[in-house]
Order: structure tokens, then C-alpha cells, then sequence
């Protein structure tokens, strides 16, 4: 008797509790796909397409959405993966791609012809020129994402490594040496 | 004088070790082989280089414009010949380079002509703009450009000017003797700060260590009957810290947030940076030497006063180091560092050399496992708690670390001085710092980026839309101007030939058309647009183009070419004519749309 008793409680808890759950999910469900923002968040925005994706938000979307592994995207690195790999729950993945340093295009101002095909391919704006004149490259706009590359006639677009500055230098990471420790003397 | 003193938390007693070198007066350098001014000496704009190689340069001389209004001039400190203005290594702990002038003296030392500042007639933006051109920017340490400084806050009214006399840091007597021997300059430099602030009170705070130093700045603050407080704070270092010393002084906590003491009605200047704008003011002589301490492991610990721009290594030879010396340290124990090489240069920033060596500091013992003792917590001047930054900062937990106020922190070393684990807790604050900046910039750089990425395809979409739109719109222009011409034509013909019968003339007139201009026109305008028109907008011309043909050939059936006159006749061959030309064209036109 008591037994039944019992389960019947719990019973009736569970159908209680589940109910009041099953309303939440509903009442708060949470509108959009916050995890998408969340991702292209992480991602560099350097809209490359390196990764197969148009640019960042579609990689992104395929992360969210279909399963796309983390591992794709090179300007953001192993720290890019990382990141991902936290936010998402997933595992850590060896990159995909060589990582790339930041880099940032260059013309060769003698050479360019104005033709303005690298304005068009650059997905950032970060080109300035017009037709018949110099073009040139607003270095701290640029992403160094390599699209305005193939399109130059004269090929006068070079990526350049960004060097290390006393502007972007950062302290290291605090490093403890291991040190060997003194052999004994043979007895 | 006595007043009531407060007190700030935490803080340590390292040794002084002031004695070794302020028994001495201060003592010129002599002229180096050779000044290498870098050209960003403080905080702001990189001054632009106004002179080239080759350029003769006199004592005084701008070489260094000023960028922006947070950026002072730089000049040279003696005459002679710029032999490069070339990148060359910085004393920064990075080691990296920045662009310096490198002057070859000749030796004469010859002053450009300089006068005094008609100090009573200048207004205070002048007074400002005139310190920016003479170089003068706080020596205390952050090189922060003084005039920057000389604005009250609009909404605060300044209660306090504070003149930090404090020296803290062990081993540094620059401050110390030039109060001794310059005390009067240094109160009329303060009285310049003081007109230009218009505070309700001076104080003057030098730590208790330095009793010759308070009798003569009160001596001179007696002869030049100036109503400044001369104040001994206890000696506890950092007492010297803007913040520890407005904290003792006037009892006022700034809040870490506050980005200038002026908005809480309080300004804090180094003596050095006062006597240095008395000199600019009273003889008109731009900042090119200051007074460094030069101590540690040498025979001759001293002062000098030093031409900004002389290579370390020969200035630290006037000491004459000690044979186990292996490198040089700028400013003090606690905050300074080991320069990159031994060659670079003195900078408005240098207070102090230390020759350094493994028997004076000995190497920092291993850094064991934080034990959470709570010493450093106890220890922090800003009442943080470095062990749970250091946690964070270890693990790269960046955000947690700014939780814990890691900004607050002005690295003063109190916590790595106390820890009995001898975790070099200071280190990882500025890794864990400069990298939240870098990801600062990076994020910023990202958002700008993602924003113009999103601008440039909304423009070229709706670039695409308005091509579209402005093509079909031409397209149906032409047809209808075409179809209005031929209709003119065919009615000129017909009347023209008025024998013909009104069925022939209404059914010529109808036929004219068929001949296809307007079929013609839209083709041969896609024909032109091809190049560069949008694949909608081809499609949506071809279609047009393929429905009016269509329609035309289906009138065109029903058309009765039979009796024509020879004018007819001659303006159909035309046509003909014309269409072969056009014919391969609809044709491609076709291959491409199937
Ligand atoms: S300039 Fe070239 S490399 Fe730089 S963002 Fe534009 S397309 Fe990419
Ligand atoms: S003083 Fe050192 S050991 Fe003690 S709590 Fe702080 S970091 Fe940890
Ligand atoms: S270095 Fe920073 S955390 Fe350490 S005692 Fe000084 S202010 Fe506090």
C-alpha cells in the first residue's frame, strides 16, 4: 500500500515537473541562432574564403547548422580552433591549413596601371584608387586575405608579413625554466 | 610641515640603497661619442623627423616636430652633423627599433640662439603649445607630455597640485639631488603649474629618507614666500605612485576607472618635469638633459646630468662598473627592466642606470606553486588580489582576469616581492595586459572589417538591381523611339506615294515595322552592354528582344509584300540587308540563352 502510495507521489511529480518543462521549452524558447553570432564572433572577419565558404558568416552557419568541422579557417589558427572548440563542446582539432601570420597586401605603386580589378575583388574596401590612376592599400583596413592577387594584370600585389613593432609588441608569456638538476658524483 | 597624513594599503620596505649614490653632487656628463635620439620619447604621436643626414644641427635645434597635441618636439642636445635618421633599438624591453636621429657632435656644443618666454604675457594655450615645442613631458616615468596635463577639467574645480618628490624607488636619487642643489628652479617651475591650474592648494610630498632634500625645498619655498606645502611622507614604497601619493596626501581614492586625476579635481607632476619647464620658460632651453642616477654595481655611484640620446654603455663607464657587471638596468629594482644592449640611449624616461649583476640580484629562485597565502593580496597597493589574476592570467583566462580589475594594476612588483613562492606575478599581469590589448585591436579590426564587408555587398547588390532596372529601362526606351521613327518613316513613304489605296497604305505601314528596327535596336544596345551588363539584366534583354522578334515575325506573316512600289521596295532591301548583319548575332544570342 505504502509503496503505491510512493510511486503514485512520484509519479505524479514527474508528470508535473515534466509538464512545467515542456511549458518553458516553449514560453522561452530563444529566438534566432544566437550560436551563429557567438561563432562569427570567434572567426577573424578576414571574409577570405579559405575555408570554401563565401566568408565568415557562411562558415560560421555551416558550423552551427550542418556540422562543419571547426578546423577550416587558417587566419584564425590553432587559437581560432581553440576557441571554437570551447564554445562549441567539440574537440580540438589540428588545423585544416597552414597557419597564416598577419599579413597585409602591398602594391607596387610604379607598377600598377589602374585597373581597378583589385578594388572589385577586395571584399573589405580596403583598396582606394580609380580608373587610369595609382591604386593603394589602406594597411590597417586591409585582412590580408589574398583575393586581390589573382586579379591584378601586372601582378604588382604582394602580401607582406606584419612586422613585430614596439606598437604591437606584447609581453610573453612568462616562461619558467626547467633546469637540469646537478648530477651527483659517481660514488 | 605637519599635516594629517593618510595612509594606503599595502606597499613593502625593499632596501633603499640610496646612500651609495647621493652623497655626491650632481656632475656633468661629458659630451658622448656620438647621441642617438629616439624620436617617440613619450606617450602620444611619434614626432615626425624635421632634419636629414648631413644636416648641421645646432644645440637646441628642433629635430622632431610634434604629432597631435599628445606628442611633445624632440631636439638635438649639442651641435654637430645628423649623420642618419635611421631605425635603431629603443630602451624598451621589447628590444625592438624605432626611428632615431643620430648626431655626430662637433664637439662646440653650440646653443641655437634661445631667450626667455615672455611669461607674463602669454596666455595659458600659449604656454602650453610653447612646452609642447620645447619637449617638456613628465619625467617621472610614463612620459606623459606635460602640457597635456595643464588643463583643468572643465566641470572638477582643481582642489589639489601635487609635486612628487616621493621617489620610491630604491637606488633612484636623481629627484633627490636636484632638490638639493636646484630647489629654488623647481618651485618656480611649480608656480608656472599653479598659474596655469589655479589649485587651492600645493603639496609638495618627498618621502621622510630625504631630509636635505625637504630642508632645501623648504628653504626655497620660504625665500620665494610661495604658499606650497612642503610635506614628508612616509617612506613606504610605492608611495610615489600618482594614485598612493594623492591617496596620502589629500585622503582621495581615484577609482581605477578614472582615466585623468583632473577629474577628481587633482594633478600630479614630477619635480623633475617642473624644473624642466622652469628652464624652458625662464631661458627658453627645449628638454635635452636631465639629471640620471647611475649606481649599482659600480666603483663611483653618482648623479649626472645627461644629454638625452648618450649610449648607456658610455654613460655607465663614468661609474666605472665593476668586471662581473652583465647588463644594465633602467629605473629602478621593482618597476625598471634590463635594457635590450647596452648601446642604446638615454631617454626622457631614464631616471636611472643600475649595472646589473648576479651578485647584486641574484637570480629569481624557481617559481614554486602558488600556495594562496594571501601575502600578495596584503602587499597590493590597490587593494587587487594578484593571486587570483595570476590563476587566470597563467591559464590565459583573459576575461576572468578583468574581472579581478587587472587594469588597476600598475605593475609596482609589490606582489612579486612578497611572494614566497617567487612567482614572477608582475610578468604574467603585463603578458596577460598587452594581450588583451592585441585582442582588443584584433576584435576591433575584425568588427570594421565584417562592417565594410557587409556594406560593400549590400552596394553591390543593390548596384546590381539599379544596372538591371536602368538596362530595361533603356531597352524599352529605344524600342519605343525605334517603333516612333519607323512609323514616321512609313507615313513619310506613304504619303509620298499617294496612289497607293488606303488597305495598301494601312497594311504598308504595318509591314514597315516588321522590318525589325525595333527588334534591331534592344539587340544591337544588349550587343554594346554585353561587356560589362549583369547576367539578370542579359537574360532580361534577351527575353524582351526574342518576344519582339517573335511577335514581329508572327505579324509579319500576315503581312501582304506582293505590290510593292519601288520606294517600298528599295527601303525592305535595306532592311534585309541590315538583318543579315544582325542574323549571327540573335544566333549566339540563342546558343547562349539554351
Ligand atoms: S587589399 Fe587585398 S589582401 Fe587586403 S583585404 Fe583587400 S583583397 Fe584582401
Ligand atoms: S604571495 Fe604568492 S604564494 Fe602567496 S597567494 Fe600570492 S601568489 Fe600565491
Ligand atoms: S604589481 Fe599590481 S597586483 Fe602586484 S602589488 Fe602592484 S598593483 Fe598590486
Amino acid at each position: 500500500m505504502e509503496i503505491a502510495l510512493a510511486i503514485a507521489i512520484m509519479a505524479l511529480g514527474a508528470v508535473v515537473l515534466g509538464a512545467a518543462l515542456g511549458f518553458a521549452a516553449i514560453k522561452f524558447k530563444v529566438e534566432g541562432d544566437p550560436l551563429v553570432e557567438k561563432i562569427e564572433a570567434i572567426l577573424p572577419q578576414t571574409q577570405c574564403g579559405q575555408c570554401g565558404y563565401p566568408g565568415c558568416k557562411p562558415y560560421a552557419e555551416a558550423i552551427a547548422k550542418s556540422g562543419e568541422e571547426i578546423n577550416k579557417c587558417p587566419p584564425g589558427g590553432t587559437e581560432g580552433v581553440q576557441r571554437l572548440a570551447d564554445l562549441l563542446g567539440r574537440e580540438v582539432k589540428p588545423l585544416d591549413a597552414v597557419e597564416k601570420p598577419k599579413s597585409v597586401a602591398i602594391i607596387d605603386e610604379n607598377t600598377c596601371i589602374g585597373c581597378t580589378l583589385c578594388i572589385q575583388a577586395c571584399p573589405v574596401d580596403a583598396i582606394v584608387g580609380a580608373a587610369k590612376q595609382m591604386h593603394t592599400i589602406i594597411a590597417p583596413m586591409c585582412t590580408g586575405c589574398e583575393l586581390c592577387l589573382p586579379p591584378c594584370p601586372v601582378e604588382c600585389i604582394r602580401i607582406e608579413v606584419i612586422p613585430e613593432t614596439i606598437d604591437n609588441w606584447k609581453w610573453r608569456y612568462p616562461v619558467t625554466e626547467i633546469k637540469a638538476a646537478p648530477m651527483r658524483e659517481a660514488a | 610641515m605637519l599635516m594629517n597624513l593618510f595612509k594606503f594599503h599595502g606597499g613593502v620596505k625593499p632596501p633603499t640603497n640610496k646612500t651609495q649614490s647621493n652623497a655626491l653632487p650632481i656632475s656633468i656628463a661629458p659630451l658622448p661619442s656620438r647621441l642617438v635620439v629616439p624620436l617617440h620619447q613619450s606617450i602620444g604621436g611619434t614626432p615626425k623627423p624635421v632634419v636629414t643626414a648631413g644636416d648641421k644641427v645646432l644645440k637646441g635645434q628642433l629635430i622632431g616636430e610634434a604629432d597631435g597635441w599628445i606628442s611633445a618636439a624632440v631636439h638635438a642636445p649639442t651641435s654637430g652633423t645628423v649623420s642618419e635618421v635611421a631605425m635603431h633599438i629603443r630602451p624598451h624591453p621589447s628590444g625592438l627599433d624605432s626611428l632615431c636621429v643620430v648626431i655626430e657632435p662637433d664637439g662646440k656644443d653650440e646653443w641655437l640662439a634661445h631667450g626667455p618666454a615672455d611669461y607674463p604675457a602669454m596666455s595659458p594655450a600659449d604656454i602650453c603649445a610653447y612646452l609642447q615645442q620645447h619637449g617638456v613631458v613628465g619625467l617621472g616615468g610614463a612620459g606623459f607630455p606635460t602640457h597635456g596635463k595643464l588643463t583643468p577639467a572643465p566641470s572638477v574645480a582643481m582642489e589639489d597640485l601635487i609635486i612628487n618628490a616621493a621617489e620610491c624607488e630604491p637606488f633612484i636619487t636623481c629627484d633627490d639631488l636636484l632638490m638639493r642643489e636646484r630647489a629654488e628652479e623647481i618651485i618656480r617651475g611649480t608656480a608656472i603649474f599653479r598659474d596655469m591650474l589655479k589649485p587651492k592648494r600645493v603639496l609638495i610630498g618627498v618621502e621622510d629618507n630625504k631630509p636635505e632634500a625637504i630642508a632645501a625645498m623648504q628653504a626655497a619655498v620660504n625665500a620665494l614666500n610661495e604658499p606650497f606645502s612642503v610635506v614628508a611622507v612616509p617612506a613606504l614604497y610605492p608611495a610615489g605612485g600618482a594614485k598612493q601619493l594623492i591617496r596620502v596626501l589629500t585622503g582621495k581614492e581615484v577609482p581605477g576607472s578614472m582615466r585623468s586625476t583632473a577629474d577628481m579635481g587633482v594633478q600630479v607632476f614630477n619635480v623633475g618635469t617642473a624644473y624642466a619647464a622652469w628652464r624652458a620658460i625662464a631661458h627658453g632651453e627645449p628638454l635635452i638633459s636631465r639629471v640620471v642616477t647611475v649606481t649599482g654595481n659600480v666603483k663611483e655611484a653618482r648623479n649626472y646630468e645627461v644629454l638625452i640620446g648618450t649610449p648607456m654603455d658610455e654613460l655607465l663607464a663614468l661609474g666605472h662598473p665593476k668586471a662581473d657587471t652583465d647588463g644594465i638596468l633602467m629605473g629602478g629594482p621593482m618597476m625598471g627592466f634590463l635594457v635590450p644592449n647596452p648601446q642604446v640611449p638615454v631617454v626622457k624616461a631614464t631616471n636611472c642606470l643600475i649595472a646589473h649583476s648576479s651578485e647584486l640580484f641574484p637570480p629569481a629562485p624557481p617559481e614554486m606553486p602558488c600556495i594562496r597565502c594571501g601575502s600578495c593580496a596584503r602587499a597590493c597597493p590597490h587593494e587587487l588580489q594578484p593571486f587570483e589574476m595570476y590563476w587566470f592570467a597563467r591559464a590565459k583566462n583573459f576575461g576572468k582576469t578583468q574581472e579581478y580589475n587587472i587594469f588597476d594594476c600598475i605593475e609596482c612588483g609589490c606582489c612579486s616581492y612578497v611572494c614566497p613562492s617567487h612567482i614572477p606575478l608582475v610578468q604574467y599581469f603585463r603578458f596577460a595586459k598587452s594581450e588583451i590589448w592585441a585582442r582588443e585591436r584584433e576584435k576591433n579590426a575584425a568588427d570594421s572589417a565584417k562592417e565594410r564587408f557587409e556594406f560593400k555587398q549590400l552596394r553591390d547588390e543593390r548596384e546590381k538591381a539599379e544596372k538591371a532596372e536602368k538596362l530595361a529601362k533603356a531597352a524599352a526606351a529605344q524600342a519605343a523611339k525605334k517603333a516612333a521613327e519607323a512609323a514616321a518613316a512609313a507615313a513619310a513613304a506613304a504619303a509620298a506615294e499617294n496612289t497607293e489605296s488606303a488597305e495598301n497604305i494601312d497594311s504598308s505601314t504595318a509591314s514597315t515595322p516588321e522590318v525589325a528596327p525595333p527588334a534591331l535596336a534592344p539587340q544591337g544596345d544588349f550587343l554594346r552592354g554585353a561587356v560589362d551588363a549583369e547576367k539578370e539584366a542579359k537574360k532580361f534583354a534577351i527575353q524582351a528582344a526574342m518576344e519582339r522578334a517573335k511577335a514581329q515575325r508572327e505579324a509579319a506573316q500576315v503581312k501582304n509584300t506582293d505590290n510593292l512600289n519601288a520606294q517600298q521596295a528599295r527601303d525592305i532591301a535595306d532592311i534585309e540587308a541590315r538583318r543579315e548583319v544582325i542574323q549571327p548575332s540573335t544566333q549566339t544570342v540563342d546558343g547562349n540563352k539554351t
